[in-house]
């Protein structure tokens, strides 16, 4: 009795674990797939990749040597794959008798003027737009000549619109800066604070880092100059959060009214500093870090935004530190009996949700190739959105670094989708807003200990952890 | 016209399971109109689902439940109300800025339509505090009025609603002893208007003190119904803990030693107001005194929770500049808060977070958590100590008192730290798991430790301590040396004899002053003058 009582609590509270921890990776999974399916579509291969696949097509039904007209419109990506695949044809031996780029006429005064010469056609490379023409449908028909030319072009395939690999690079590049906030977010969040200074933060940063780089070498800036000016920022918005943490520790000001003071100040000192107007001087290599690809065509902010989560959630799970900010945010006062120091803790983390903020507006900047008083707008409540909907608790002292991450994603995921499906902008907005309150109405639910399931009514604690029973030792 | 009318209330073969719990087996409970009936048993026992059932807040799986003989379905708490049944819990339901007025009649406000008549709702409040003899404002604000004045009002709201069956959960737990004294009177009144009582307190004194008859769970069964009066202590705990316990306290063997915590003139504000004392090695130092005395206070100051405004403090001869709690651990000081939610414990962390918390200097390297020690150090713990956890991981929210006690216990006995000052350690911690803490506190003196223990539980100052301080108003107005022939009155002789010098009335200033608005009658009580000279 005793021990399956100690074993149903021991599962409950490791299911209570698995979802705070593992839900919202659940729902995103499914988000995933919804829109996975939703956006499954035809596709057809373009370019280089069209080529390949008719390449093979003729390699496989022609002897080598055999002629081929090659065919596409004048799009960059037909372009491509006629070069593409002139190139691999006679790299296989065929020989390729004329390229066409263009429309159904300039198709046809290519076949006519071919037939004119009295050459030979074995078959017809083409694109999926250009072998939908009638011209080249219906070559037996029209230019007896070529009654054995065959029409090879791309075969089209279903697969979602959503799972392209550029959809992915790009929802991984929107959510970056979000998500790098966030981080500092979370911390400020498990401390049971809050800072909505972050979004103005953002423009600060970048309107600092791109004006110092204007003010040293503009357009031609060197990279070390880049990076001084990048540094710059991140350490000028840290102070400010310093600040902020400041007033919160030592004048016990509420973070919410504290940094929403600070959000006015470091506003305002954006719209200073740049006159109000936008920063545009900047060298190209500049866009380095928020545009730039590296290994596997992933971009440097992604990978960037990899090592941050992978360090915060070290350090929050495995540190010191990190077991004071959750004591901090779960009890300050115990925390402070403890002998844990708490407004050094503290100041810290506001500290860090700059610092964050900080590079979120450098990588903004470098995303847009500029820097802009007005960057940021709103951003602080992304940011709380993301980091609420991964499951951190707004009352404090419990939530998961990565849990962040999965609610950022949530996020872009929920945005990216509906752009996908023909959503209209109104229309998302209140659909986020519903998602935020529902991600918020969940995390106060999971605090009631899922007793809104009616499923399973909390046994009384005490009950399951009482003394030995008497029985057992007399 | 029956010889014997029904009882007030009767709850027969009640069962109650909650998933993977029998929280109640058979429960069961007859309460008469115009008794006191205490309902005892040790945390777990089921008492308070019984009551949750009586309540409506819980629904019982089986058994009836009948008032006045006729069997009723309590569904819900509103239901509970109208069926006359009101419980006071021990966190009281009361809206700090409203007047005691306007939360006695909260949610039913008397009068037609939208509109409050507050005449009307003044005039009824006034009539309700006559009734309980407390002279109170109206219009106090809750959060202005003492504990046991919230209390009081706590009771009016119920007597506003026409409750007939009241039920009290450990109404005294934060009550002086002179509170407790008043609050017995208005239970006496209201016995004698009629209303059935139900009592629930781990305070066996006062059950003697208050209750007719007694009613004991264990283990979510009904054990028996007697009269008080054929009951001793003993018994009781016996039926409580189902096996004969030699003692209420251990017995313990250490050597008092030289000095070795020396506090001189220590101050704060109206709560301190220059104490002196010294505290010897293996010594368990008794602080008592009324709440609010200034005894949270004084260990307060010597860990550094607050800050002293004069006054030194040394640790074998060497001054301490105690600043902050971090001091006080450092220089081999720690604090067992009174309330262990509160101040003890992050609830929403693990129990081995909470074991690790002031130790992870000792487990951690470079910054990180060495878990795996930490794992060890408190598996250690948890079997010598007892403590009864599911796994390490499981959140502190969800232990029990007792083990909620042990684990801060474990925490600060892997600190490792000479001067253990312990603010009622036993607070609403049942007499079972109360023992092992007493064990617990005799074996670090054992170990050459000192303690300091505040309690208000005059037996357990008496059973445990080796010397005892008397607090009153700020100061320390007794000592007594000779422990074993020691009595209650002589303790509370002390504070009377003070109560009379230090002059009526008694100064407000901090939170829990006991009686503000009362009068003081130190001649009132009885022979405590003869007792001490």
């Amino acid at each position: 009795m005793k021990l399956s009582q100690s074993r149903n609590l021991a599962l409950r509270d490791a299911g209570r674990t698995f979802f705070s921890s593992y839900g919202m990776a659940v729902v995103l999974l499914l988000l995933c797939i919804y829109y996975s399916w939703a956006t499954l579509q035809t596709q057809e291969p373009k370019g280089d990749a069209a080529a390949q696949t008719v390449a093979l097509q003729i390699a496989g039904a022609l002897p080598k040597g055999a002629n081929v007209m090659i065919v596409g419109t004048t799009s960059d990506e037909d372009n491509d794959f006629v070069t593409g695949a002139a190139k691999r044809l006679q790299d296989g031996g065929y020989v390729v008798v004329g390229k066409v780029l263009g429309d159904p006429r300039t198709a046809r005064q290519a076949l006519e003027k071919a037939a004119r010469g009295g050459a030979h056609i074995d078959a017809i490379a083409a694109t999926p737009a250009s072998a939908s023409w009638p011209v080249l449908q219906n070559i037996p028909q029209k230019y007896p000549a070529f009654s054995a030319a065959r029409l090879y072009a791309a075969q089209s395939y279903r697969w979602p619109l959503f799972l392209q690999r550029d959809n992915l690079l790009n929802i991984a590049n929107q959510i970056v800066v979000v998500a790098v906030i966030a981080v500092g977010m979370t911390l400020v969040i498990i401390t049971g604070g809050i800072d909505l200074s972050v979004g103005s933060l953002v423009a600060l940063a970048a309107i600092l880092t791109t004006l110092l780089i204007r003010n040293n070498g503009a357009t031609e800036a060197s990279t070390v100059t880049m990076i001084g000016a990048g540094l710059a920022g991140i350490i000028v918005c840290a102070l400010i959060g310093w600040c902020s943490g400041l007033t919160i520790t030592a004048f016990r000001l509420p973070p919410f009214i504290a940094t929403l003071g600070v959000m006015q100040i470091a506003s305002g000192l954006a719209f200073i500093l740049s006159k109000g107007s936008s920063i545009y001087e900047v060298p190209d290599g500049f866009t380095i870090l928020g545009r730039g690809s590296g290994l596997l065509g992933i971009p440097y902010a992604v990978m960037m935004m990899a090592v941050i989560y992978g360090v915060a959630h070290i350090l929050m799970a495995r540190s010191k530190w990190g077991r004071y900010v959750y004591a901090v945010g779960g009890n300050a006062e115990a925390a402070r009996l403890s002998g844990v120091r708490v407004a050094p803790v503290t100041l810290m983390v506001y500290t860090l949700s700059g610092a964050m903020a900080g590079l979120g507006g450098v990588v903004l900047a470098s995303q847009l190739k500029s820097g802009a008083p007005t960057y940021g707008v709103s951003y602080e409540l992304y940011v709380i959105a993301a980091v609420v909907v991964g499951g951190t608790s707004l009352s404090g002292g419990q939530g998961k670094i990565f849990g962040t991450l999965i609610g950022a994603l949530i996020i872009a995921v929920i945005q990216n989708g509906m752009n996908l499906t023909g959503v209209e902008s109104y229309t998302q907005r209140v659909v986020l807003g519903v998602v935020i309150l529902g991600a918020v109405l969940l995390d106060m639910l999971k605090h009631r200990d899922w007793r809104w399931l009616r499923l399973r009514p909390r046994p009384e604690p005490p009950v399951a952890v009482s003394s030995p029973s008497p029985s057992t030792t007399s | 016209m029956t010889p014997n009318p029904p009882p007030l209330l009767s709850m027969t073969n009640i069962e109650k399971s909650f998933p993977g719990v029998r929280a109640i087996k058979h429960g069961q409970l007859e309460l008469q109109a115009g008794e006191v009936h205490a309902l005892l048993g040790e945390n777990g026992a089921g008492k308070s689902t019984l009551i949750k059932v009586l309540s409506g807040a819980h629904q019982p799986d089986s058994g009836t439940l009948s008032i006045d003989g006729v069997p009723v379905t309590v569904a819900s708490p509103f239901n509970a109300q109208d069926l006359g049944i009101a419980v006071i819990y021990q966190e009281f339901n009361l809206v700090p800025a409203l007047s005691a007025r306007e939360n006695i009649f909260l949610g039913q406000e008397p009068g037609n339509g939208p509109l409050v008549s507050k005449a009307q709702e003044r005039r009824l409040a006034t009539e309700l505090f006559e009734r309980l003899d407390m002279p109170l404002s109206p219009e106090t604000l809750c959060r202005d009025l003492s504990v046991a004045q919230q209390q009081v009002v706590e009771i009016a709201k119920a007597l506003a609603r026409n409750a007939r069956i009241l039920v009290m959960d450990e109404p005294t737990a934060a009550l002086s002893q002179r509170e407790v004294e008043k609050l017995f009177a208005i239970i006496r009144d209201l016995r004698g208007q009629g209303l059935g009582i139900i009592y629930v307190s781990h305070r066996l004194d006062e059950i003697f003190a208050v209750c007719d008859r007694a009613t004991i769970m264990r283990d979510g069964e009904y054990i028996t119904t007697h009269e008080v009066r054929d009951l001793s202590r003993e018994r009781i705990i016996e039926l409580m803990v189902g096996r004969k316990l030699e003692s209420e306290f251990p017995r313990r063997h250490s050597e008092i030693g030289e000095a070795r915590l020396q506090v001189q003139n220590l101050r704060r504000g109206s709560a301190v107001r220059g104490v002196t004392f010294e505290l010897k090695r293996g010594e368990i130092l008794g602080l008592t005194g009324l709440v609010g005395a200034g005894r949270t206070e004084v260990a307060r100051l010597l860990f550094g929770a607050d800050r002293a405004e004069a006054g030194r403090i040394f640790l074998d001869g060497r001054e301490l500049n105690v600043r902050s709690p971090l001091d006080a651990i450092r220089a081999g000081i720690c604090l067992l808060t009174e309330d262990r939610k509160a101040q003890g414990l992050v609830l929403g962390l693990s129990v081995r977070e909470n074991f690790g918390l002031p130790n992870l200097n000792f487990f951690s390297r470079l910054g990180f958590v060495r878990r795996l020690q930490e794992k060890r150090a408190f598996a250690d713990y948890t079997r010598n100590l007892r403590i009864k956890v599911s796994n390490q991981e499981q959140l502190a929210r969800n232990l029990s008192g007792g083990n909620q006690q042990k684990v801060v216990l474990a925490k600060w006995l892997q600190s490792n730290t000479d001067i253990v000052l312990v603010d009622e350690p036993t607070r609403g911690i049942d007499v079972g798991a109360k023992y092992e803490i007493y064990l617990l506190l005799n074996e670090l003196v054992a170990q050459g430790k000192s303690i300091l223990m505040i309690s208000s539980e005059l037996p357990e100052v008496l059973g445990m301590s080796d010397r005892i301080l008397v607090m009153h108003e700020g100061r320390i107005v007794g000592e007594i040396e000779d422990v074993e022939s020691a009595t209650q009155e002589q303790i509370l002789g002390f504070t009377v004899i003070a109560q009379g010098n230090t002059d009526a009335p008694a100064r407000g200033g901090d939170a829990g002053v006991p009686y503000q608005t009362e009068t003081v009658e130190p001649q009132s009580r009885k022979e405590p003058m003869e007792v001490i000279q």
